[in-house]
């Protein structure tokens, strides 16, 4: 009986962040709700106990069940029946397992018939369920439509749409078309509104939609006429139950994530209800959305890389060559020790981000409810403005870590890695799509630049280097303050330049540059509350160290004249 | 179902070692169990026959499910795991004048108990437990409630208020066979598994206890506001049992003697996949009577 919640005690050690106290005292609203639902928890030990039982069952089903499913649902996929989607076998009996165990909606508040879970286990249940299916983790994940349709559509609309995710609707973010695929700005799936009728309809094509047959859709609509960017774009909920207004054309073939149906939809005068404002589809609904998706890919890239390690650890210790297991030569324990050190590096930074949203999206629903105190209010901006900064720098990471790890997999088990008798292959396929959707490692550099450029990044490492003081591991500021002013140094010379084709040439660089420094601080804070995270630690500053004076040199040495050398 | 009342399905359900991982300190030296490193798990069958239960349920809102263990104290998490699952109520049989009953002492206190849930529908109960196998309790409880029994049960193919149909799984085959209400129905491990713990129940039941288990105080008044968290719990003299036909008295069973069997590895024997081999191999298994 496997369970990939109880086996993995980093998800523990994550779960009791001091941070989470505060959390959960806002998401409870201090324990409100306590005397009307016999389930909500009556104080904080209480809520992270349910919090770790529930995970213990999802753990339990994703052991057991979804992980079982995946190499069949891997080669069987879904189909394309009369323009509908039809499941792989194993996706349906996963479906079913998760829904019986009353695990969806597990962030919608009680009165939807959610379970009121913050964000942090709910990314939790993302990571772990990944590194079972990560397939299956996009039908999962797309629960983050629920948060969207709570955060911004009405009260009637939530009291239609919400209830029901709990008892197992499915649900799709319809955005992407042939011209618009990271320009969403040019989406033309044309909305018009009936006024005899009183209702929106939907007309146009979308193509690569994850689950697009799911039973609630959100879709991004140009709803004003003779507008061509983002202002006259709108964001609308779908019944695909009630309503059979549009057709799946066809179920793309992919490297991976099988599991996943990825269709092209037609919309023939679909019905549809505007959610929130005329214009805000895409500045404001679409990009909340796509926050939360991203994170998501962030837990879905460390589920995945801990399932390739795992298979690498077990491998490399059973495999004999030279009468020797191979984990006793330093190429491939070095390689594993690298996948794990990276391993804890992006894990630690998952929750750290999840811990900011969590924070910031619990003061704006009470915002709803209520004004917050001047005090508290500065606390939104701040943790929002991390969250911001910190979801772009995770994908990246995580996304092409992930690949890193899953590629070196399948180097350990050398030759039988490339066969499909073991799951490595199969989590490299998976893994290669993490880097490219819900933006691409490119545009989150183009995200996560402001971090670099405004200075956000680097006063929250001086905020880490401050907490570190008085620390048993107060020494390694030396090191890493000697790194922070060498990152400082490279931003200031291509700041400098004044020229913003090199700010975009050299952008990447200058952000892995603050992220390596801001794993190195995460990962001494997690050695301050268990000593298990030092070596990673250690080990990762070294690295980091080398790889930062690397980019450095390169940075300093680079003449803005080159860049001819490289245009095409 | 039943109009005016409830249709009432009780579930026997024993909390047993867990004897399919086992390690090598699994036995004590004298020959038996050597509980204390085993994890204590649900007896896998008995689950089944829960599923079998809740099945019954889902289709019929007024069907409840009580589930009757009985052990030590600590069996109560048997009450619980039930409860997580969707079972209505739990009943924890303990006391310590239990201690040494075989399976007719056992079966006659669990009979007792189940009396005092009368008047019941359907008694539901895994086939056999992994810690002893002996299939007996089942049976011999339907014979002390003068009920009729079917064993081997794999699905519940059809039920009313006063009928069951049952699909048995046999040694050559599958057998379908009716009974009246009330009966005794052991379930076998072909039978479906049991579904998943639910968030919201274990959430809330997680605070089930015992009269004798104890309650964090700053709880204690917030959880007797909320109803169905206590588990009850009976002795003998609960059950109205006769002390003299329960533990070591009411048990005529003698353990004579306790063999270690250590399977070596002269007994095993090495086949390559050579067609020969499996030849050799089919034609033992053949004339065996294993296969064929």
């Amino acid at each position: 009986m496997a369970n990939f919640y109880t086996d993995n005690k980093h998800l523990r050690f994550q779960l009791t962040h001091p941070l989470m106290e505060k959390i959960i005292k806002l998401k409870e609203n201090n324990f409100a709700e306590k005397d009307k639902y016999d389930f909500a928890p009556i104080d904080y030990k209480d809520a992270i106990d349910n919090y770790d039982k529930v995970l213990e069952i999802l753990g339990e089903i994703s052991g057991n069940i979804l992980a079982k499913n995946a190499e069949s649902v891997d080669l069987e996929g879904p189909s394309l029946e009369n323009n509908r989607v039809r499941y792989a076998r194993g996706t349906e009996e996963n479906n079913k397992a998760l829904i019986e165990a009353g695990l969806l909606g597990m962030s919608l508040p009680r009165k939807y018939n959610g379970l009121n879970f913050s964000i942090v286990p709910y990314v939790m249940s993302e990571e772990i369920v990944s590194r079972a299916d990560s397939g299956y983790a996009n039908i999962w994940g797309l629960q983050d439509c629920a948060e969207t349709i709570h955060e911004f559509a009405n009260e009637e609309q939530k009291q239609e749409f919400l209830p029901r995710f709990n008892k197992g609707d499915t649900a799709a973010m319809i955005l992407t078309e042939p011209d618009a695929g990271s320009d969403l700005q040019s989406v033309q799936l044309k909305a018009t509104f009936d006024e005899e009728k009183n209702i929106w309809l939907l007309n146009g094509v979308k193509r690569f939609i994850t689950n697009g047959d799911a039973d609630i859709g959100l879709v991004l609509a140009r709803s004003e006429e003779n507008t061509s960017d983002a202002r006259g774009l709108s964001l609308f909920l779908f019944d695909n139950k009630k309503n059979d207004c549009f057709q799946v054309r066809r179920l793309e073939n992919k490297l991976g994530i099988h599991g996943s149906p990825t269709c092209e939809l037609i919309f023939k005068n679909a019905p549809a209800q505007l959610v929130g404002s005329r214009r805000m589809g895409l500045i404001k609904y679409v990009m909340s959305l796509m926050n939360s998706a991203r994170l998501g890919i962030g837990a879905q890239s460390v589920g995945l890389a801990e399932a390739a390690y795992r298979e690498a650890l077990k491998y490399a210790e059973e495999r004999e060559q030279f009468n020797k297991t191979i984990i006793e030569f330093p190429a491939v324990y070095e390689m594993l020790t690298d996948m794990e050190v990276k391993i804890n590096a992006m894990r630690s930074l998952l929750y750290e981000t999840a811990r900011f949203v969590d924070v910031y999206k619990a003061y704006t629903f009470i915002m709803q409810e209520r004004k917050l105190e001047p005090d508290e209010r500065k606390e939104l901006k701040y943790y929002q403005r991390l969250a911001d900064i910190y979801t772009p720098l995770l994908k990246l990471f995580s996304s092409e870590w992930c690949n890193d790890i899953a590629y070196d997999a399948i180097q350990i088990f050398g030759g039988t890695g490339y066969m499909k008798d073991f799951p490595v292959e199969r989590i490299a396929r998976d893994a290669r799509i993490t880097s490219i959707y819900e933006g691409t490692t490119q545009l989150q550099v183009v995200a996560a630049i402001k971090g670099v450029t405004n200075g956000s990044f680097l006063k929250k490492i001086n905020e880490y280097a401050e907490e570190l003081k008085g620390t048993e591991y107060e020494h390694y500021n030396d090191v890493l303050l000697k790194m922070v002013r060498q990152y400082e140094d490279a931003v200031n010379k291509v700041h400098k330049a004044e020229n913003s084709e090199l700010l975009d040439f050299q952008a990447r660089r200058l952000v892995e540059m603050a992220g390596n420094i801001i794993f190195s601080y995460i990962l001494l804070l997690d050695s301050i509350r268990d000593k298990e995270y030092e070596k990673s630690a250690r080990i990762f500053i070294q690295k980091a160290k080398a790889d930062n004076t690397a980019k450095a040199s390169y940075i300093f040495d680079f003449d803005i004249e080159l860049l001819k050398d490289y245009r095409k | 179902m039943k109009e005016n009342k409830k249709f009432r399905i009780i579930v026997l359900a024993k909390q047993v070692p867990d004897t399919r991982n086992v390690g090598k300190d699994a036995m004590k030296e004298d020959g038996t169990v050597n509980r204390a490193v085993l994890p204590a798990i649900y007896n896998p069958e008995d689950l089944n026959a829960l599923e079998l239960a809740l099945r019954i349920k889902d289709n019929n809102p007024d069907v409840e499910i009580l589930v009757l263990t009985m052990g030590p104290p600590r069996a109560s998490e048997i009450i619980r795991e039930s409860l997580y699952r969707g079972a209505d109520k739990g009943f924890l049989i303990t006391d310590m004048r239990f201690a040494g009953s075989d399976t007719l002492a056992t079966s006659y206190a669990l009979a007792m108990a189940v009396k005092k849930l009368m008047p019941f529908d359907l008694v539901l109960s895994g086939r056999q437990a992994i810690d002893g196998d002996t299939a007996q309790v089942g049976p011999q409880i339907a014979e002390k409630l003068n009920i009729p029994q079917i064993t081997y049960a794999e699905e519940i193919t059809d039920i009313n208020k006063n009928e069951i149909i049952v699909k048995r799984r046999l040694e050559n085959g599958v057998e379908k066979v009716k009974s009246t209400l009330p009966a005794l129905v052991t379930v076998h491990s072909s039978a479906p598994d049991c579904r998943p713990r639910n968030a919201k129940l274990i959430m809330k039941f997680k605070h089930a206890h015992t009269p004798s288990e104890e309650v964090q105080k700053e709880y204690s008044q917030i959880l007797n506001n909320r109803s169905s968290l206590i588990i009850e719990q009976w002795s003998v003299d609960d059950i109205n049992a006769d002390t003299e036909m329960l533990g070591l008295s009411g048990s005529p069973t003698k353990v004579k003697k306790i063999e270690n069997v250590v399977l070596q590895h002269k007994e095993s024997k090495v086949l390559t996949n050579s067609d020969e081999d499996i030849k050799g191999l089919m034609n033992k298994l053949i004339s065996s009577h294993i296969i064929g």
